[in-house]
């Protein structure tokens, strides 16, 4: 497995095998924190540093670790990495760090990370699996993004509030008001508000490949009319 | 005079979808006759909005859905969840609660799972609670009874009305604050540490009241008419709303305690306070989210009757049924494996999922 080309890698992990919408792995974090814009894309981002991380060294060690302790092997590096993630956040966006609080160190439990150095980053070169894990990252917090701002408008009425607790002083004033505060649907920020925008996501990301595959189809070389012989006996195949 | 024969066979057909809807529609009048006398006009607005929004959006999704839109337009089945939607509503709430709450019913609690017939949840209930839980204030606000409100103070006329709920018509003559007040339940829970004579006698909704609460007592008591005209019309069966009412009445009987200041009310108040009987005959009975079985509507019923009681009493919420019915709504498939019919001929009833011999 050591062809693949990087652009494949890059379109599994952003859309046709995307962790949140096809593989739906991870769900725990990516409903319980897309509550805003902010949260979402710190969470998005702490996912992507471990994804890439324990990627990059489970294909260094792909051939130092034999089968039988691969899995306890992949957690601790993961463990790793998701301790020096949760380090940096308490660095530098410590406000943001305490708003996420539990879900930080859960990055441990997502299993899209696992499932990633299991399924691809142990079986392929350092390269590719390093592109691997950033473009499911990539991928994962598109997903959480667009889940945030979705119910960050409808639950709040705001769009990109608070961003200064990940960007700094910066984007104090990035705030954009959609309508009166205290108008919110309170449901969509509430869990079951989360699950039905992933809903909706899952759908419109099927209809749009539904729609892809019959213009590919009718693209497709039309069928050539060549006159057959009539067979009487037998299966035309 | 005439001897009219008429061959066999005398029985009727069984009542199409249809019939069974309008008898529901017509079952809720002398309930929304009360809830106008008390309230004022509220509940019809609410009611003609939601059925306006509801057959909208119903056309609206059947056509998206490539099916045919006068077909399941004359089901009736959106008016049914509409009219109740605006029974369970606030009188005068804003347009925009009605409207929300009848999209979500119709779009999300109905269509998304397949349209009627396929939907694990009540559609009504679902459009109720996500408001309850998205729009606490404006869904907690209720008008005083007629008869109940301060000298000087009427129920805004029909003009009134329609200003409070459409503001885009001109500011009303009058505040909604004026005329908003508790209802039995909330002024029953907000009396904390008092006996249950001394609640009595402290508020008029109770003190004034001909059997238990003024103005809900009537309410409740039309639907209970409603609903017994149902089952006379064989609509449905008399399981689930009778073990519904027995389990909020046992309930409410063991845990009276007498009266004192911890005791959770006298069963003649839950059972005509709140929604209880417009849930019992109208919501519980819903042919589509209950269990199947006669059996099984009766856990099934009782067990609403039973959670209503212990949220009502020990939750957050003053009443409970749309939370009730939603909680056992999960629950009526798993009630349905278990209370599969005996066939005839077998010796004991099987579960549905037992494996063919």
């Amino acid at each position: 497995m050591s062809d693949v080309s990087y652009r494949e890698i890059t379109s599994n992990g952003l859309w046709s095998n995307n962790p949140a919408l096809v593989q739906m792995l991870g769900l725990c974090p990516l409903l319980a924190v897309s509550g805003s814009v902010v949260n979402a894309m710190g969470l998005g981002l702490a996912t992507l540093l471990v994804l890439a991380g324990s990627n990059l060294v489970v294909s260094l060690i792909r051939r130092q670790v034999s089968d039988a302790v691969r899995i306890p092997v992949f957690v601790m590096i993961i463990a790793t990495f998701t301790t020096c993630t949760e380090l940096l956040m308490k660095a530098y966006t410590y406000e943001l760090y305490q708003i996420l609080g539990i879900f930080i160190p859960l990055i441990v439990t997502n299993c899209t990370i696992l499932g990633r150095a299991e399924a691809f980053a142990s079986k392929n070169r350092v390269p590719a699996a390093l592109v691997d894990g950033i473009m499911m990252g990539a991928g994962f917090g598109a997903v959480l993004v667009v889940v945030g701002a979705i119910r960050e408008i409808i639950g709040s009425g705001t769009l990109f509030a608070n961003m200064n607790l990940l960007f700094g002083p910066v984007a104090a004033d990035w705030k954009l008001e959609l309508f009166g505060d205290g108008h919110g649907l309170l449901l969509a920020i509430l869990p079951p508000g989360a699950f039905i925008v992933v809903g909706f996501l899952i759908a419109i990301k099927n209809s749009i490949d539904d729609v892809i595959a019959t213009r590919r189809a009718a693209r497709a070389a039309p069928v050539e009319k060549v006159s057959r012989r009539v067979r009487t006996t037998g299966t035309i195949s | 005079m005439v001897f009219a024969r008429a061959s066999s066979p005398h029985e009727h057909s069984a009542l199409s979808t249809r019939q069974v809807m309008q008898y529901v529609l017509l079952a809720t009048l002398p309930g929304l006759v009360a809830l106008t006398w008390n309230f004022g006009w509220g509940t019809v607005i609410n009611i003609l909005l939601a059925s306006t929004v509801a057959v909208g959006t119903e056309a609206a999704i059947v056509a998206l859905r490539k099916r045919p839109v006068l077909f399941y337009l004359q089901d009736c089945s959106a008016l049914v969840t509409a009219v109740l939607l605006g029974l369970a509503l606030p009188p005068l709430a804003p347009w925009w609660l009605t409207v929300i709450g009848t999209l979500f019913a119709i779009g999300i609690a109905k269509h998304l799972y397949g349209g009627l017939g396929f939907n694990p949840f009540n559609p009504a209930m679902v459009g109720y609670v996500v408001l309850l839980i998205s729009f606490p204030v404006p869904m907690t606000t209720w008008i005083t009874p007629r008869d109940l409100l301060p000298a000087g103070v009427h129920l805004p006329d029909l003009w009134q009305s329609l200003q409070i709920v459409f503001p885009i018509l001109g500011a009303p003559g009058q505040a909604v604050d004026a005329i908003t007040g508790a209802t039995p339940l909330d002024a029953f829970k907000h009396h904390t540490g008092l006996l249950v004579e001394q609640i009595y006698a402290a508020e008029p909704l109770f003190s004034r009241a001909e059997i238990v609460s003024y103005g809900w007592e009537w309410v409740n008591l039309g639907f209970l008419a409603g609903g017994v005209w149902l089952i006379y019309k064989k609509v449905f069966t008399w399981h689930a709303p009778v073990a519904m009412l027995l389990g909020l009445t046992l309930m409410a009987a063991l845990f009276y305690d007498g009266g004192s200041s911890t005791s959770g009310g006298s069963p003649i108040m839950h059972l005509l306070s709140g929604a209880t009987m417009l849930g019992a005959f109208f919501i519980v009975t819903d042919p589509v989210t209950s269990a199947t079985s006669a059996r099984g509507r009766l856990v099934y019923g009782a067990s609403i009757g039973i959670l209503v009681y212990i949220i009502r009493v020990w939750g957050n919420y003053p009443d409970a049924v749309a939370f009730a019915v939603l909680l056992m709504n999960f629950a009526a498939p798993l009630i349905d494996n278990y209370t599969l019919p005996r066939t005839y001929g077998h010796s004991k009833a099987r579960k549905a999922t037992e494996k063919k011999p």
